[in-house]
């Protein structure tokens, strides 16, 4: 085996690896927080992901028919349509949990989790659909724009491009806002109070749905910016992307312990890394037999072995056992 | 009013008779309608719900199934493919109904277990197994075949076992999310097992795979028969749907009613009661998977068969998603509503969606003008056969928020809403 080969992708490996789990970690904050405050899976949360990387790539593609591209300055431009992807995001978000969610709140547990998956089904090919009118192609490329390619060599082997940073510093702000919005604002508080205990927190006269809509514009609001970053970085999108995204975002959820804000960070960077590594790694160590296509199979076995050996996660607390 | 006709038998009897005939008449006169063969399917949807004496009504679906339908079928082949694809689609439901709907555990990953009975008999039925094993002894000649379909219920039920041993203590939609996540890695296996060791030559799938015969071929010669064989084919397969689809109706009937039915009941309301009243959790969630997946495993080695070409593109998270559809539409835990809920979800994708999109082509090809709009400038993205997903979602959405317990609710159930209101 050669050693040297090993030793000399790791840096870069390891900046690919932190990339995708700040990637996870935005999506992942989604899927937590709405199993904090409802203890259950927001299925459709790949789905508002991935609208947020289809509204970033719509106004770029307007601007750039426009030919206002080259003119504006690029940090606004991406500020725009960073800014527009977490709204459109997180609006749909509320939309969701009023239409498909609220009436199902005392159902039994399977009953919102499949309408989840069907909301999630519906809007995938609601974007498909809305995509094959208006530009007759639902694969959609994000328009290049060159300072954004331009890459830094940091040593012979490692450079690391301009939009990697930037896709890292908007991630590092936002989850550094939601941070300081879950912990240091009384909304803050009043989310964390219902997440708590519902009813506890309605005497105490916060308005409970009002907090669970909050909740659900906060997660899909970061979880638009995770789909404007994605698009930014990989370029390439459609209808179906955000799934395996989402999928493993949850996993990352899970990993960090499910309902925990900071433990979702923490799973989403670790299972970035896991994966990053694992899709360099594994063909190198296994002489070629076992490529990179089985780094899905990896975040899934990650999944399944934290959730038999340690389901509360990395950071989490006992998942309590409700019937 | 039609309700009242059904409930007594002599007109139900004299209008679903008439109904049937005049449908089948109707399809034969115009083979390509599709409305006609809609008014056929709906007129045995009459039968089930008509009130008449149960051998008459056995007597006509067996008639209507039996000889009807292979008319109809021999007339266009496309509605024996339809058919086939329904009882397909319905053996799928009733396995996945007796994880989902009697022991009430999300499986999202139903599919995987299809593929492997699939495979099973892809692999051998095809030359692909001599990539394996060396040598020239493959493919296995059809008659393998009949073997095989109770191979497909021992590996599917194995790999059943193999998933549910590590995850059943996990609950609710935690389980979900594992079986989701065991059906992605089977696909992404059969995508990427062709190396080191070609075992399902990856994404490329495994053709040509071997068809059973047919047993009575020389019966048939000996009456001095030759029939054409593209038109005998799919009425023997339809004639093995049948025969499989009868045989796991069978089977979950007697299940549904067994002791051990009555123990996955008990899980689905209350799983703590139900072990405090000594029914053995894990034997029975064992159970619950390892049945289920063995009806998707035969149905998997007979879809192999009649596709004579399998790849992965077949076992999506999709078609999970679609049978679960199918008994949520139909209900949960109940028998006829799983029947139902699959006709209703294949016709629905295979014939009226793709019926809208050959439609909508022909009036964009013949430039035709709606409301001042010319739908040659329809974009060329819109095919209505696309949006299975789109059906599917709905359906879920909906039937969860406004009838959880399906068109055709188990009875049990159905009489604990009604006290439950």
């Amino acid at each position: 085996m050669d050693f040297d080969i090993l030793i000399g992708i790791f840096p870069q490996v390891l900046l690919d690896g932190i990339i995708l789990g700040f990637m996870y970690a935005l999506i992942a904050l989604g899927y937590t927080m709405v199993y904090g405050v409802l203890e259950f899976i927001n299925f459709a949360h790949s789905e508002i992901f991935i609208i947020g990387a289809f509204v970033g790539v719509e106004i770029l593609l307007s601007f750039k028919a426009a030919g206002w591209l080259d003119v504006l300055p690029w940090p606004l431009v991406l500020l725009i349509i960073l800014v527009a992807g977490m709204l459109v995001s997180g609006i749909v978000a509320v939309v969701i949990e009023r239409t498909a969610y609220r009436p199902l709140r005392h159902a039994p547990r399977l009953i919102p989790l499949i309408s989840a998956i069907g909301v999630s089904f519906f809007l995938q090919d609601v974007i498909r659909l809305f995509e094959s009118l208006w530009r007759n192609s639902f694969n959609l490329v994000y328009p290049t724009m060159e300072v954004l390619n331009h890459r830094f060599e940091l040593t012979a082997t490692i450079d690391i491009s301009v939009k990697s940073l930037v896709v890292i510093v908007s991630a590092l702000l936002m989850l550094w806002g939601l941070h300081s919005l879950v912990n240091r604002t009384k909304v803050g508080k009043a989310i964390r109070a219902v997440a708590e205990d519902q009813a506890a927190a309605s005497l105490m006269g916060i308005n409970v749905n009002r907090m669970i809509s909050l909740t659900f514009l906060i997660g899909g609001a970061m979880g638009g910016g995770a789909g404007v970053l994605f698009g930014v970085q990989y370029s390439l999108i459609n209808p179906y992307t955000g799934f395996i995204p989402g999928l493993k975002a949850f996993t990352a959820a899970v990993l960090g312990g499910i309902g925990n804000v900071p433990g979702a960070m923490l799973g989403g960077l670790v299972l970035g890394l896991l994966e990053a590594f694992a899709a360099s790694y594994l063909s190198l160590l296994t002489g070629g037999a076992f490529g990179a296509e089985y780094k899905d199979i990896f975040a899934f076995s990650i999944l399944i072995l934290i959730l038999i050996f340690r389901p509360k996660g990395l950071l989490g607390e006992i998942v309590r056992e409700r019937a | 009013m039609i309700k009242e006709i059904l409930d007594r038998p002599v007109p139900a009897t004299v209008l679903v008779v008439a109904l049937l005939l005049v449908t089948t008449w109707g399809v034969t006169y115009s083979p390509r309608s599709i409305v006609l063969f809609m008014m056929f399917q709906g007129s045995i949807l009459l039968l089930y719900f008509a009130r008449m004496p149960t051998p008459l009504k056995a007597g006509l679906t067996i008639l209507t199934l039996g000889v009807l339908m292979p008319i109809l079928g021999t007339i266009n082949a496309y509605y024996m493919e339809i058919a086939i694809q329904v009882g397909i689609f319905v053996a799928l439901a009733l396995g996945l109904n007796i994880v989902v709907g009697l022991a009430g555990l999300l499986d999202l990953g139903y599919v995987a277990f299809f593929a492997v009975g699939a495979y099973s008999w892809a692999i051998f039925g095809s030359p692909q197994a001599n990539l394996i094993f060396g040598g020239s002894h493959f493919p296995l000649s059809g008659w393998w075949f009949f073997v095989f379909l109770f191979v497909g219920v021992a590996v599917a039920a194995g790999a059943g076992i193999l998933l549910g041993l590590p995850v059943l203590r996990l609950h609710g939609d935690y389980l979900a999310l594992v079986t989701l996540g065991f059906g992605e890695v089977i696909r992404v296996l059969a995508n990427n097992l062709d190396k080191p060791i070609n075992f399902t030559n990856g994404p490329k799938g495994i053709t040509p795979i071997n068809r059973p015969p047919i047993f009575f071929a020389p019966l048939l010669q000996w009456l001095g028969i030759d029939p054409d064989p593209n038109v005998i084919y799919p009425l023997y397969l339809y004639g093995l749907v049948l025969l499989i689809v009868g045989a796991t109706v069978l089977a979950n009937r007697r299940l549904e009613d067994s002791h051990i039915g009555r123990a996955w009941e008990a899980i689905r309301e209350d799983q703590t009661a139900a072990q405090a009243m000594g029914v053995p959790l894990v034997r029975m969630k064992l159970l619950a998977f390892a049945c289920g997946a063995s009806f998707a495993g035969t149905v998997g080695v007979l879809f192999s068969a009649k596709q004579i070409f399998i790849n992965p593109e077949s076992f999506t998270f999709m078609e999970s998603i679609g049978v679960l559809a199918m008994i949520i539409l139909g209900g949960m835990g109940s028998i006829p509503g799983a029947i139902l809920g699959a006709a209703v979800v294949t016709i629905l994708n295979l014939q009226i969606l793709k019926g809208l999109s050959l439609w909508l082509n022909e009036l964009r090809n013949a430039g035709t003008v709606i409301f001042g709009y010319n739908l040659t400038n329809l974009p060329t993205q819109l095919e209505p056969a696309k949006y299975e997903r789109m059906i599917f979602g709905l359906i879920l959405v909906l039937m969860m928020i406004f009838r959880p317990q399906g068109i055709l609710p188990a009875k049990r159930r159905h009489r604990e809403l009604e006290e439950e209101r």
